[in-house]
């Protein structure tokens, strides 16, 4: 199992770099997405004093995460909003299937939920029977043809008009066959319309909650999101532990943020702030919200505290539109639900960083997305530490799969390497022939091959520095 | 019943506890707010300000005086050729609506039974919704209400046209400072939004469409009410 995912993304890129259209497809939009969002931030004193501010506002709702959460799930039953609590996906899922169950739903219609994907909820509820349809756009589109999104805020960014064209022409009932963006769009909405209508319940995702009001933000420009938890009777929302904040002031430098960061819009079209059910004399809205609150791995990661940075995360995608691998590559070949930047350090974190060493090394390190983050999460310095929890589990830390990720090979490679260094007889001549004779070896021989798969191969000098301070001296300025 | 309940309350247990072994946390720490401070223009800039960031995204704005502006409503209806407009009757705009609206010509329907019992009507039958505002964001544009019993959620998402109305004294500099005026961060009604333009998706080639799942075409009636 471990070392079959080892070589998983290594292979997946190379598969992606091979399609020209993936390529195309991706170049095209995450230019476009790196221009707007530099056009939203002008002035540089700017940018970085409301990225310090939001970094600040997040490190201080993780700071007091235990007590805000319990705020927020007073707050919200205060409210009438119903919390729920899951320390694992399992137990989420089942936790929404009581809900539906209890109110005979046998359809749900959703809002754009990354938490959701995390826990396979559509699969889950699909094999209980009940119809879990996405309304998202994007998302529709890629669960027409059963595919995982591709980007986390742009799920169907993968594929082009053509190809959506055909599908919809194929896959939706009385379609005919157009490349036109207008119209495409239109067959969705009357699709989707009519779902809404008929939903036995809606669910969403939660951008941020606010602890001292008990308010749910909704972020989207659709209208999918408020469709959703606006017209069937029953909404459920799920969040992650960490999207807690502690009062309404601090999401609007988020929001602010996070927009820009993530399209380039200054402003959404919708701002959604759901405080509670139905109200006495409203004619609308849900009889019923739900709030689960997911763990899966978050309370772990929060126990760290280098590694709680992870937790800051709004999720916003701009380090993989700024990353030189994921826009190459794209979203799929990472095989993790979240890809990019912020998922070759959180999947790892989640699933155990010796099963998904892949991700750990898919990288050259070069910075960029740290220094996009509009929350300033040093995911360079996260990787490294990774890197090192992968094949060592010598450190009072609670990594997951600490150590696994060691292999057979390395190990073997690391004890030559000791041997051999304490020994200088040995020393010296393992570089008379390293000197010699490193030229001539290929660079597909065991140990140098796992090197060189994705660098060329370093040519060793003809003499080593000790052989030339012995015969030249050295000269002392 | 009682076991996905006792479970998730283990859940609950299990995790705060975590969490509260990973240390200390003490009080919030306070926050440097001057950039969000720096946002502020004059009264009648807020209102030129909101207006361009909202045309920005295909908003449309149509002026009015205080005087004229359920005539200036009426009109637009007319021209659109819109057969009726759904509207809040026990809402100060939708009561001042109704007052002027003359007889013959686009139907002014009420919102005024639970959506159960006017689903159909309301996704299949309305050309137009029309609500109030409690204020603007200068800042980046947007609109903020608060629907609830006098103008229920979906009067500003169904309709595919939706015409709001905006004074622009009520123009606050951010949607921070708007917080803090309209008192949001204390308490809130069961839904507030902020709205900038009409629904719109880029989920094609990045390609914008308008009124993918709300409204196609967002209205400003904006009210000078500054003079
Ligand atoms: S890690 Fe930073 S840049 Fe990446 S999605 Fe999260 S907030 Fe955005």
């Amino acid at each position: 199992m471990h070392a079959e995912k080892e070589i998983h993304f290594r292979d997946a890129a190379a598969k992606a770099l091979l399609d020209p259209q993936l390529r195309a497809n991706f170049r095209r939009a995450m230019d476009g997405l790196i221009t707007k969002r530099k056009a939203q931030f002008p002035d540089p004193r700017d940018l970085q004093d409301l990225r310090d501010l939001s970094t600040a506002i997040r490190s201080r709702s993780l700071l007091c995460l235990p007590e805000l959460l319990e705020q927020l799930e007073a707050s919200c039953t205060k409210n009438g909003i119903k919390v729920h609590w899951a320390e694992t996906c399992e137990q989420a899922n089942q936790l929404i299937l009581g809900i539906l169950q209890a109110k005979g739903a046998k359809t749900l219609v959703k809002g754009k939920s990354m938490v959701s994907e995390e826990m396979h909820l559509n699969a889950f509820l699909e094999s209980k029977g009940i119809e879990a349809l996405e309304s998202d756009l994007g998302e529709y589109i890629i669960q027409l043809d059963g595919e995982t999104p591709s980007h986390i805020i742009m799920p169907a960014i993968h594929k082009n008009k053509d190809q959506i064209a055909r599908q919809f022409s194929q896959k939706i009932k009385d379609a005919k066959y157009t490349e036109d963006v207008d119209e495409l769009t239109a067959m969705a909405r009357k699709v989707l319309r009519q779902k809404f209508l008929d939903a036995d319940a809606g669910l969403s995702g939660v951008n941020f909650a606010v602890a001292e009001t008990g308010t749910l933000c909704l972020v989207e420009n659709e209208g999918n999101g408020r469709m959703s938890t606006h017209v069937p009777p029953v909404h459920i929302a799920v969040m992650g532990l960490e999207k807690v904040v502690a009062q309404l002031e601090d999401v609007a430098p988020l929001y602010a943020i996070l927009t820009r960061s993530a399209t380039g819009q200054a402003v959404s079209t919708y701002f959604n702030l759901i405080t509670g059910p139905r109200g006495a004399g409203e004619k609308d809205g849900p009889q019923e919200v739900h709030l689960v609150i997911l763990d899966n791995g978050r309370s772990r990661i929060y126990a760290d505290p280098q590694l709680r940075a992870t937790l800051r995360c709004i999720r916003c995608g701009a380090c993989m539109n700024h990353c030189p691998v994921y826009t190459r590559v794209g979203g799929h070949a990472y095989e993790a639900i979240y890809p990019g930047p912020i998922g070759k350090i959180l999947t790892p974190q989640m699933e155990g960083v010796g099963v998904r060493h892949d991700l750990i090394h898919g990288s050259s390190l070069c910075g960029a997305c740290g220094e996009v983050c509009p929350v300033e999460i040093p995911i360079p310095e996260i990787l490294v530490r990774l890197r090192r929890e992968a094949t060592h589990d010598d450190m009072a830390s609670t990594v997951a799969g600490k150590g696994t990720g060691r292999t057979a090979t390395e190990d073997w490679a690391w004890r030559l390497w000791a041997g051999v260094t304490k020994r200088p007889a040995l020393y010296r001549v393992a570089t008379w022939f390293a000197t010699r004779f490193g030229k001539a070896l290929p660079a597909s021989a065991p140990l140098i091959k796992n090197w060189t798969q994705s660098r060329t191969k370093p040519v060793p000098a003809r003499r080593s520095l000790s052989e030339r301070m012995r015969a030249e001296g050295a000269s002392h300025e | 019943m009682s076991s996905p309940n006792s479970s998730a309350a283990e859940s609950r247990t299990a995790i705060l506890g975590r969490l509260r072994a990973a240390g200390e946390s003490g009080p919030l720490p306070p926050l440097d707010t001057a950039v969000l401070e720096r946002r502020q223009w004059p009264a009648v800039e807020r209102a030129t300000r909101l207006r361009k960031g909202m045309e920005a995204v295909h908003t449309e704005f149509l002026e009015a005086t205080p005087a004229d502006w359920p005539a200036v409503v009426r009109a637009f209806c007319e021209r659109e050729g819109l057969r009726n407009l759904l509207y809040g009757p026990t809402s100060e705009a939708g009561a001042a609506l109704a007052a002027a609206w003359a007889p013959g010509g686009p139907q002014l329907k009420p919102y005024d039974r639970p959506v159960e019992a006017f689903k159909q009507e309301l996704f299949g039958d309305i050309d137009a919704g029309f609500t109030g505002t409690v204020g603007g964001v200068a800042e980046t544009g947007g609109l903020l209400l608060l629907p609830g019993p006098a103008e229920p959620r979906l009067m500003s998402l169904v309709p595919p046209v939706h015409i709001a109305l905006l004074r622009a004294s009520t123009i606050q500099d951010s949607f921070w400072s708007a917080v803090k005026a309209l008192g949001w961060g204390r308490a809130l009604p069961p839904n507030a939004l902020m709205i900038s333009g009409p629904s719109k998706t880029a989920d094609i080639e990045q390609t914008l469409a308008y009124g993918v799942h709300g409204p196609k075409r967002l209205i400003v009636v904006l009210v000078d009410d500054l003079k």
